[in-house]
């Protein structure tokens, strides 16, 4: 191509005190194209975006904006060049209104003071790009849906007519048919030549959105080309750097007799009168869209939630709406929120993996801190968590080892059920094969996995049984051979109800 | 540039950084002193002087240390701490029988007994304010401190309250003493009482927090509330053991400020709770809660009374002496930021001046 490209970077470096996020990379976007930047977890993906849009500087290399040296010394910068990002996390300020967000960090608010009116037109103008034309602008941004808000991210990008937007990860948080909406929204980007990188886990999305794709690994190119020429496999070989053989790893295992019952669960707003029966030895996989339910209802198995009517039983006994008592009752709980709620950030692994169960290592009272210390590395090897030592603390680590971390806590507990709000969201490919593989072992040692996840493919191919969430109930189980895509799908946006 | 790593590393993320910071202090100090002072700093009548003092803030602050590494704050030690000492003072004043009369012994330890009831009651009201409205701390302490000033000043009716002399047992006298006779000191001559109950009640927490359930939760509940939910942790009773155990260190601090100015007067605490708070946060506390250590926070009460008497020393005006320490306060914080956040732009800094 003869043409200027917009966006040239090579030979970038990057590092963060001893480990190297990005070593000698070279990226280039045209205008018109969706690029799309794969790469498993800890690959450098989101480092070399911060570096596009300022957040970071770059320790070696160079980068041209539309053939001119760029290098911005600040978020702020990048935007007045042209450079947009939209986080995975929303980055607006909740209470301000819609069109205070969009004229946040704006040039021309003359002497300090806001224009509202002069601004207003340009604000409908960017919402309508978006396809918010409806949304009034003076609503605070706190009141919209994380679908809508990170339209208004895209709007605060055009605001400043930006050339180039990046997107991190942004449909991690949305249900399927704002996906769809979002997609449609990139490809109207695209078509006004707009250069756009687009970050995801997901392959089938990436090839839904972008032409082209650039793998990282370990912080360095590890392959590029044109969507439409590569298969699946080849990506993923070329993310791993091996071949994930199997990317949904079988472990033969036998569904014994009923363990967990429920009956008429009701919490509030959701579920609304739960009955199920799980078995031991079983993979339980729960489908739904998001707002169904499936959260609340492990939420209120695991006694995070008061329930409002209904019965748990484990094996026929009933289990009070506790922590405690659910944990007394042998389950253990997976939190969709790592960050926030799963893990104790900045508390080392070895505090994380036997926060919950300490009573191993007391003797007379006290902690002996060698033997639990000795117990949290035979786990970390175990779930093959990759860090320095026990000691790091969970915040340093990639979302994948985190989740292992996580989940090593529930196997460290010795729970016989777990719940499992879904394991897999924002983690590499090869980490995904592992939890699988993790899954079917727990229920080959005739443990019971009751496993909520909003991505069906790998419901289809580890459970035993699914069973649909709409609306708060449970609307059909059937064994797992007999769901297909399309049927969870159409039992969960309840077009059989007619 | 990366080679300069391991040396910061050595010296700001390990828990040294407060020490090698007391050590730099002290020996400015003696430096500054030699040369331009007394020449009085580094006798042992000084360094009595100090221990004792240090003892004043760093007893009250184990309390503290616990409630900010469960991610808590208590701004009412302060008043809380001159309400049992005044409380302690009021119930030696009215002790029927003096000292050397039978019956003397029981009534003493009737009066520390209501002195640590008060503490424990005071930090037991924080802890079911907190725990049971879900009112942040900051709030719930901020009220509870007028609340404990305003009690002190009934008890003691708007004044400050005098205990005889007959009324005082010899070792309460003596808990402060750092002069120079041998026979007023406790347990060891020539090492003040109140150093040695710093000392030994220093130990005891750091292993509580370090060897026992409880401590762990303490720390799992300061980093992430939820998640400790999550583990089982009995979050609420957790924070209210949290409170009043510091309530009961509030009372032990009573004491020695009791023992120290021979009285008790309820607005003596006002402001005593930020030097407290001081000395934990000098000692590496994080007031977003999951960090602190004790011994940390016994170095930072040791550098608030190492400045402050320094400063007198060197007969540096006690204005001064607050830009001072509240300096260094600052510069403690941000390089605690330092210590726990990305070094980066140190190392940018760096590269930069050395190239």
């Amino acid at each position: 191509m003869a043409e200027v490209p917009l966006l040239e970077v090579e030979h970038l470096s990057k590092r963060f005190g001893a480990t190297i996020a990005l070593d000698d990379v070279r990226l280039r976007v045209q205008r018109g194209e969706v690029l799309a930047l794969i790469g498993e977890n800890g690959a450098g993906k989101s480092t070399l975006l911060k570096i596009l849009s300022g957040a970071h500087s770059p320790d070696a290399g160079k980068m041209w904006l539309r053939g001119n040296p760029y290098r911005p010394a600040g978020p702020h910068e990048a935007r007045r060049c042209g450079v947009a990002i939209v986080y995975q996390e929303l980055n607006l300020a909740p209470d301000l209104s819609v069109e205070d967000n969009l004229m946040l960090g704006l040039p021309g608010t003359g002497g300090g003071l806001l224009f509202r009116g002069r601004q207003r037109q340009r604000v409908r103008q960017v919402l309508a790009e978006v396809g918010l034309d409806q949304l009034d602008p003076r609503l605070p941004v706190a009141t919209q849906s994380v679908a809508t808000q990170q339209l208004i991210e895209i709007a605060r990008a055009l605001m400043l007519d930006a050339q180039l937007i990046l997107f991190d990860e942004p449909t991690s948080s949305l249900p399927a048919k704002d996906v769809q909406r979002l997609f449609d929204i990139i490809a109207r980007l695209r078509h006004r030549d707009l250069g756009i990188v687009y970050i995801s886990h997901f392959l089938e999305e990436v090839r839904e959105v972008a032409q082209r794709f650039v793998v990282l690994r370990d912080g360095r190119n590890a392959g590029e080309g044109m969507l439409d020429q590569v298969t699946d496999a080849q990506i993923i070989t070329m993310m791993a750097g091996r071949e994930v053989d199997e990317l949904y790893p079988a472990v033969p295992h036998q569904p014994g007799e009923p363990v967990l019952r429920v009956v008429g669960l009701r919490a509030r707003p959701t579920p609304r009168s739960v009955d199920i029966e799980v078995r031991r030895g079983e993979v339980f996989g729960i489908a739904g869209l998001v707002g169904a339910g499936r959260t609340e209802l492990l939420r209120a198995l695991f006694g995070l939630q008061p329930r409002d009517a209904g019965k748990v039983l484990v094996e026929d006994r009933p289990v009070a709406s506790s922590v405690r008592a659910a944990m007394a009752a042998g389950m253990g709980f997976l939190s969709e929120d790592r960050k926030g709620e799963g893990l104790a950030q900045d508390l080392p692994i070895v505090e994380n993996i036997t926060l919950s169960n300490l009573r191993p290592y007391l003797r007379f009272g006290l902690l002996r801190l060698r033997l639990r210390r000795k117990s949290a590395e035979h786990w970390m090897r175990r779930m093959q968590v990759k860090a320095r030592s026990v000691q790091q603390p969970v915040a340093e680590l990639s979302g994948g080892n985190q989740q292992k971390v996580a989940l090593a806590r529930i196997l460290h507990e010795g729970a016989e059920i777990l719940l499992l709000d879904e394991p897999t969201k924002g983690i590499d490919v090869g980490t995904k094969a592992e939890i699988y593989r993790m899954i079917g072992q727990a229920a080959a040692e005739g443990k019971t996995v009751v496993w909520v996840s909003s991505y069906l493919p790998e419901l289809l191919a580890v459970c035993d049984r699914i069973a649909v969430m709409a609306r708060g109930t449970i609307r059909e189980v059937r064994s797992a051979s007999q769901w297909t895509e399309d049927a969870i799908m159409q039992c969960a946006i309840c077009l059989d109800d007619a | 540039m990366n080679r300069l790593a391991p040396a910061f590393n050595l010296l700001f993320r390990s828990q040294l950084g407060p020490l090698v910071a007391l050590i730099f202090i002290v020996v400015a100090f003696a430096l500054a002193d030699g040369w331009l002072g007394s020449g009085n700093f580094l006798t042992a009548r000084n360094v009595r002087v100090m221990t004792s003092s240090t003892a004043l803030i760093a007893v009250p602050a184990l309390g503290m240390t616990m409630i900010i590494i469960a991610g808590g704050i208590d701004l009412s030690a302060g008043t809380a701490l001159t309400l049992c000492g005044t409380v302690l003072a009021t119930s030696l004043k009215f002790s029927p029988v003096a000292a050397g009369e039978p019956g003397f012994a029981s009534q003493v330890a009737m009066a520390l007994l209501i002195t640590a009831a008060t503490g424990c009651a005071c930090g037991l009201l924080n802890g079911l304010l907190i725990s049971g409205t879900r009112v942040v701390p900051f709030i719930v302490t901020l009220g509870t401190m007028t609340i404990f000033l305003g009690i002190g000043q009934i008890i003691a009716k708007e004044s400050t309250v005098y205990a005889p002399p007959e009324h005082l047992p010899e070792w309460l006298q003596n808990l402060c003493y750092t002069g120079p006779t041998a026979a007023k000191y406790g347990l060891i001559p020539y090492v003040p009482t109140s150093a040695l109950i710093a000392v030994v009640f220093v130990g005891l927490v750091a292993a509580l927090l370090r060897y026992t359930v409880f401590g762990r939760n303490v720390f799992a509940i300061g980093s992430s509330e939820s998640t400790a939910r999550l583990c089982g942790i009995n979050v609420p009773l957790t924070v209210l053991a949290v409170y009043s155990l510091a309530g009961l260190f509030v009372a032990m601090g009573g004491l020695l400020y009791f023992s120290d100015v021979k009285n008790g007067n309820p607005s003596d605490g006002m402001g005593k709770e930020l030097e407290i708070i001081a000395a934990v946060v000098l000692g590496g506390g994080s007031l977003s809660g999951g960090r602190g250590s004790v011994i940390g926070t016994l170095i930072g009460a040791l550098i608030i009374v190492v400045i402050r008497t320094g400063c007198t020393l060197l007969q540096i005006p006690n204005t001064y002496t607050h830009i001072i320490i509240g300096v260094i306060i600052i510069v403690a914080v941000i390089v605690d930021q330092l210590r726990h956040g990305s070094p980066e732009w140190l190392f940018r800094m760096l590269a930069k001046s050395s190239s």
